[in-house]
């Protein structure tokens, strides 16, 4: 492999391995993936719930090291880091989406968004102006100073989003965005991610168990036992107007 | 991520849940207030009673025939009296010893018209009433020609005052001592409390009319002339010392005593009770202090249970944190700005609550309680480190858990 294609994979895991030790059980999440993800793909990790996606999502994401395995993030080794490292590697690098949203009780969007900023060591002015900038992109500009509990579900989603993007990074992590939404509502969730992906150039990398929600996405990496089951390309990529659909 | 966005995050945090910071807060109150109002009452108790004693008279030693130390009460009494004499020895071959009165001091019976009262009758000489910082408040003080004549005057305190004559002025009126007429000249000002019985309730009269008028041959032995007691006022601090062992040699000389021999008379200085109270007043200051502390700890304890309690409430949103780059001393800085807001916002409330408290004793009148810059300094810095240190598990706790952990927790 020549530089210029290491520079273009923005992930590049190399035999992946996660292994936890229970009593004296060993379980391999992980067993030995591979897994190379281009700058400004949009993508789904599907599986059934302990095939090991959520533990992928957990390395990708640099929440967790993997056991044994190589992963270069962006063309830097991220996989021997400590926590410290890491911690600023999320920070500057990486997105979350939750399926629960976990935004901070009793706080406002505005604030919401701006978290990430303070543990980057944004400034006070340019910190408000990007996350103004944040909740205005994924259409919240008119709810800045909501707190959680007067937003909506896909509202909650969209601070969500806004906060993931506050830091600028180049790839965005959602585990199960749309499971606790509505169809609707969860279809214009996915219709803001292929916003973002298209428009903003941002790496899309959706965790997901749902066949309708992989559907949506040019690339599906199916994972089942720890192993790549599938690695597809959609040639017929689903792509529903949120209008279409009745609001119940 | 600076202090001061650490600070507010903190503050943010505490108010989100209101009444438990309140709850939390509240052991640190009071343990802060106590450490500041108690120490307030043992500072109070001390100064009232170095007040007490130092209002005796300053630098005062007294001479007392009898052993008081060890001896018990029976060598008091078996000693030989003290003779006027003594007194006059000292005042001319002690020049160190300053100011000195001998005194017969007794209780007897004062009558005025249908009013009877057992008082101290007190007789010496005019220098008396200078040396035991007694004032005038009305008429005048007893004088040298008072004395040298034998004249039946005599001066009240003003408690003995009101209670033989009520509301009448006693200057000008005559009273009965033991049965003697006496014309009241004065009235000394109130002293106040009093040490070992009121001070103001004594008949002050010269003691050469004591001699003469009132105790006859009861104050007589082997032809010469006994007194209760000499009191001696050194005008300088540093002298008291060295009086004393002027005083004690001149004493042992004129008793006829040997080197072996044991004391026969006591020299007491108001210094050495100073001294002997003050170390039980700086006892019963550094209990309070103790008992304060303890309910300061307690209070702590409350503080770090609460934070435990909050780290686990809030395990997803540490996670949250750590997921969206919080690093681990940003966690464990937050966790601990929150413990130390919570102290130190107590202590501020405890100390303020302590100074009222302490405020209201003093307004009242009931203690001279004084709040020092050194208690409110000690219960602050108590609080700082029950801050620190109940602070630090709660928060090591919070900086350790795993952002994915932490994120999948229920």
């Amino acid at each position: 492999m020549t530089t210029e294609d290491a520079e273009d994979y923005v992930i590049d895991g190399r035999n992946l391995t996660k292994v936890y030790t229970m009593g004296d059980n060993e379980v391999r999440a992980l067993d030995g993936v591979d897994v190379k993800i281009k700058r400004g793909e949009l993508l789904s990790i599907m599986g059934p719930s302990g095939s090991g996606k959520s533990t992928l999502m957990a390395i990708l994401g640099c929440l967790d090291s993997p056991t044994s395995g190589e992963y270069m993030l962006d063309g830097e080794p991220v996989h021997a880091l400590g926590d410290n490292a890491l911690a600023t590697i999320r920070s500057k690098q990486l997105g979350f989406v939750f399926q629960q949203f976990n935004l901070l009780p009793r706080t406002s969007a505005m604030e919401q968004v701006s978290m990430p900023m303070i543990y980057a060591g944004v400034r006070g002015r340019k910190r408000k102006q990007r996350a103004e900038k944040m909740l205005q992109l994924v259409g919240l500009g008119e709810r800045m100073d909501h707190t959680p509990a007067e937003l909506s579900g896909g509202q909650q989603q969209r601070v969500a989003i806004a906060r993931s993007l506050a830091n600028d990074p180049a790839i965005l992590l959602a585990d199960e965005p749309t499971g606790a939404l509505d169809t609707k509502t969860g279809i214009e969730i996915m219709a803001l991610f292929k916003r973002l992906n298209r428009e903003e150039g941002i790496t899309v990398i959706i965790v997901t168990h749902d066949v309708e929600v992989a559907e949506q996405t040019p690339r599906v990496i199916h994972i089942r036992d720890g192993l790549i089951e599938k690695d597809v390309i959609n040639e017929t990529v689903v792509d529903i107007d949120p209008d279409s659909i009745p609001a119940h | 991520m600076n202090l001061i966005e650490n600070v507010r995050v903190a503050i943010r945090a505490l108010l989100a849940n209101k009444l438990r910071a309140m709850l939390t807060m509240l052991g640190i109150i009071i343990g802060s207030g106590a450490v500041v109002a108690l120490m307030s009452f043992g500072n109070g108790a001390t100064s009232a009673i170095t007040e007490q004693i130092e209002g005796i008279g300053s630098n005062l030693v007294t001479l007392l025939p009898g052993r008081f130390e060890g001896g018990g009460p029976d060598a008091a009494a078996n000693a030989d009296p003290l003779e006027y004499d003594d007194y006059v020895s000292i005042k001319e071959n002690v020049p160190i010893a300053g100011r000195l009165a001998p005194s017969i001091e007794n209780f007897g019976t004062v009558v005025y018209s249908n009013n009877s009262v057992n008082a101290a009758v007190i007789a010496s000489t005019p220098e008396y009433l200078d040396i035991r910082n007694f004032e005038i408040e009305l008429g005048r003080p007893l004088t040298a020609s008072d004395n040298a004549t034998g004249a039946r005057v005599a001066v009240i305190g003003p408690d003995l005052g009101t209670e033989l004559f009520g509301g009448l002025n006693p200057v000008g009126r005559s009273i009965k001592v033991n049965g003697v007429f006496f014309e009241v000249v004065g009235v000394t000002v109130a002293k106040g409390g009093g040490f070992g019985g009121s001070d103001d309730e004594n008949v002050f009269i010269p003691i050469e009319t004591g001699y003469k008028r009132l105790y006859g041959n009861s104050m007589v032995t082997n032809g010469k002339r006994t007194v209760s007691n000499v009191i001696i006022s050194p005008l300088n601090a540093d002298d008291v010392d060295q009086a004393m062992v002027e005083v004690e040699r001149l004493m042992r000389r004129r008793r006829g005593l040997k080197l072996s021999d044991d004391l026969d008379f006591t020299l007491f200085s108001q210094n050495a009770f100073l001294d002997a109270f003050s170390a039980i007043t700086a006892t019963l200051t550094a209990f309070l202090g103790v008992i304060a502390g303890i309910s300061l700890l307690v209070g702590g304890i409350g503080v770090m249970n609460i934070m435990l309690v909050s780290v686990t409430e809030r395990t997803r949103e540490i996670g949250l944190r750590k997921a969206v780059g919080a690093k681990r001393a940003t966690i464990l800085t937050q966790f601990l700005i929150e413990t130390m807001m919570l102290s130190l916002v107590g202590g501020a409330i405890g100390v303020t609550f302590g100074w009222g408290v302490s405020t209201i004793v003093r307004q009242l009148d009931i203690l001279d309680a004084q709040v020092t810059m050194g208690s409110i300094v000690l219960a602050f810095s108590v609080v700082a480190i029950i801050g620190i240190v109940f602070g630090i598990y709660p928060a090591m706790r919070a900086s350790r858990l795993s952002p994915i952990e932490a994120l999948r927790y229920e």
